[in-house]
């Protein structure tokens, strides 16, 4: 497979993903909290590097894993012992954020890692860190993590979708008939956590924000179904990897930031032109119910 | 056996006692209004029972075993303010989330799920908007999806949190036809019930609750004008001595 195509599929892979979990973030209302989980695994890679002296992936997506229900955790403690919740976001984000900066600098000489990739990633560097098993090349190692990742993740909601479902709508109810919410919350910081430090590397922490947030916000714009909206979600999220990626080429820009930026231009247009949501229907409906009554 | 039977209940929020001491069990298939001031509890008192709240001390018996173990005998309807509308699903698939709990995890509502959730929607009147998303329910409407909701968990005893707030008067009906229908059937209803003038017409018997339960009993015997100044205190006002229609100064 030639460069581009690697980048384009990691791209899609990291849009996929993004994608289908950040609609349960939107419709949970929790956004903030995946801006401060981006952050904080930070600290999990780190740590996950301190412990085992190295950087596969398996290593990276525990340490990710344990510092993301940490976090989620923390706010949680935070929120219902009486700060308000999105103080406790920001408490808990920006300590365990800096704890992860802290430990990088410390061991900045051993660890191969920088703050500033970890915030931007580099997906132009993705296709030469190839995953090696017998001296077989295997293709990128990020497009393999990203896989599982990807995979996990839609085995989770297959198997969990109407639990996720219900304890999204009301949780009142959820509670009463036997659910378990809290570990479904939990259950869903994890899959943030993973397919963050899986997108990691990609398009580092600032802006898988934009690919966990935004397709969902546009899709939820688009439709009434929740099946739909994950599907399109995905859509969006692949659209932004391949169209960004283009566009990065065109015009010799950051492949990331023009991926986030497709992202937040396909928003834009669909805020204006949705026929539900939009502005363009909300203006027609009022202009049509304003010549019934003149 | 009884089917809500409670013992000792207390629930405190930071320390401010929300709900002392109450006692009392109801006999099957009547239908009970949970009748008290603002902050008296009525919400909380359900929440308990379903253990969405803790409770400091007490017990909870529901057919003489505790909440957990007879789940699949109790119906729910939360108050409708308490879930986002916009969330992307339609009048059906709510309907259905009341037979998530017979379905048991990794499994999908079938068609037996679905062709009770069609009966419950068509017994409140909303067969034709199953479709409907739900944001473009009008309130009315919404409550009626709701009690199509319980009616799909095919409960014994329902416990129903202000189901009358805010709907029009065709749903106020379809909720009355609704109510003495589940009681033809010999199940038990208890309602948070905050309009006095109507609990003598709605109700067989009448909770008043304060904090602490101040009656227990048929309607006729505990819906009295001293019950009601002990439960409401000085808040209380007689718009007729004659016909006796309390109702309460905002």
């Amino acid at each position: 497979m030639s460069y581009g195509a690697w980048i384009i599929l990691t791209g899609s892979l990291v849009g996929v993903s993004c994608g289908i979990v950040g609609c349960f973030l939107i419709l949970r209302k929790m956004a903030m909290l995946a801006d401060a989980i981006s952050h904080t695994v930070l600290l999990g890679i780190v740590l996950a590097y301190l412990v085992s002296h190295s950087l596969e992936g398996i290593y990276m997506l525990v340490g990710a894993g344990i510092i993301g229900l940490l976090t989620a955790f923390l706010v949680q403690v935070l929120d219902t012992s009486g700060v308000q919740s999105d103080a406790a976001i920001g408490v808990v984000f920006t300590s365990l954020f800096a704890l992860g900066v802290i430990l990088l600098s410390a061991f900045a000489g051993k660890v191969h890692l920088d703050v500033n990739h970890a915030l931007m990633g580099e997906i132009t560097f993705i296709p030469w860190d190839t995953l090696t098993i017998n001296g077989m090349d295997l293709g990128p190692s990020a497009v393999w993590m990203l896989g599982f990742v990807l995979i996990l993740n839609l085995i989770l909601i297959f198997f969990f979708y109407k639990e996720i479902k219900i304890s999204s709508f009301d949780p009142a109810m959820a509670t009463a008939i036997g659910i378990p919410v809290i570990f479904i919350h939990y259950l869903l910081m994890s899959m943030v956590s993973i397919t963050t430090v899986a997108s990691f590397d990609s398009v580092g922490a600032i802006l898988v924000v934009a690919m966990l947030i935004v397709p969902g916000a546009t899709a939820y714009l688009l439709t009434d179904r929740l099946i739909i909206m994950l599907c399109i979600s995905a859509v969006i999220g692949v659209a932004s990897a391949v169209g960004g990626y283009y566009a990065a080429l065109a015009w010799n820009i950051s492949i990331s930031g023009s991926m986030a930026s497709i992202a937040g231009l396909i928003f834009g247009l669909t805020f204006i032109l949705s026929p539900k949501h939009g502005l363009l229907g909300k203006v027609l409906a009022r202009r049509s119910i304003s010549t019934q009554h003149s | 056996m009884n089917p809500v039977d409670i013992s000792n209940v207390t629930v405190a929020y930071d320390r401010k006692p929300v709900l002392q001491e109450v006692t009392f069990n109801v006999p099957e298939g009547k239908l009970i209004g949970i009748v008290g001031p603002n902050g008296a509890g009525k919400s909380t008192l359900i929440k308990a029972i379903l253990g969405l709240v803790p409770t400091a001390s007490g017990t909870v018996r529901i057919y003489g075993k505790p909440y957990k173990a007879q789940r699949k005998l109790v119906g729910y309807v939360p108050q409708r303010g308490s879930v986002d509308w916009d969330f992307p699903t339609n009048a059906l698939d709510v309907v259905l989330m009341g037979r998530y709990g017979h379905i048991g995890w990794f499994k999908r509502p079938g068609k037996k799920d679905t062709k009770i959730a069609m009966q419950a929607l068509d017994k409140v009147g909303m067969k034709e908007y199953a479709d409907r998303q739900i944001s473009q329910l009008s309130g009315g409407q919404q409550q009626r999806v709701f009690l199509a909701r319980a009616l799909a968990q095919d409960a014994t005893v329902y416990f129903m949190d202000e189901p009358f707030v805010g709907v029009d008067a065709a749903t106020e009906k379809a909720i009355i036809a609704l109510l003495n229908e589940l009681k033809a059937q010999g199940k038990t209803v208890l309602v948070v019930h905050h309009d006095l003038q109507t609990v003598k017409e709605y109700f067989d018997w009448t909770l008043l609750l304060n904090k602490r339960q101040v009656a227990l009993g048929p309607t006729e015997e505990v819906f009295t004008i001293d019950n009601l100044q002990k439960t409401y205190g000085g808040r209380l006002a007689f718009l007729d001595q004659q016909v006796n229609q309390p109702f309460v100064q905002q």
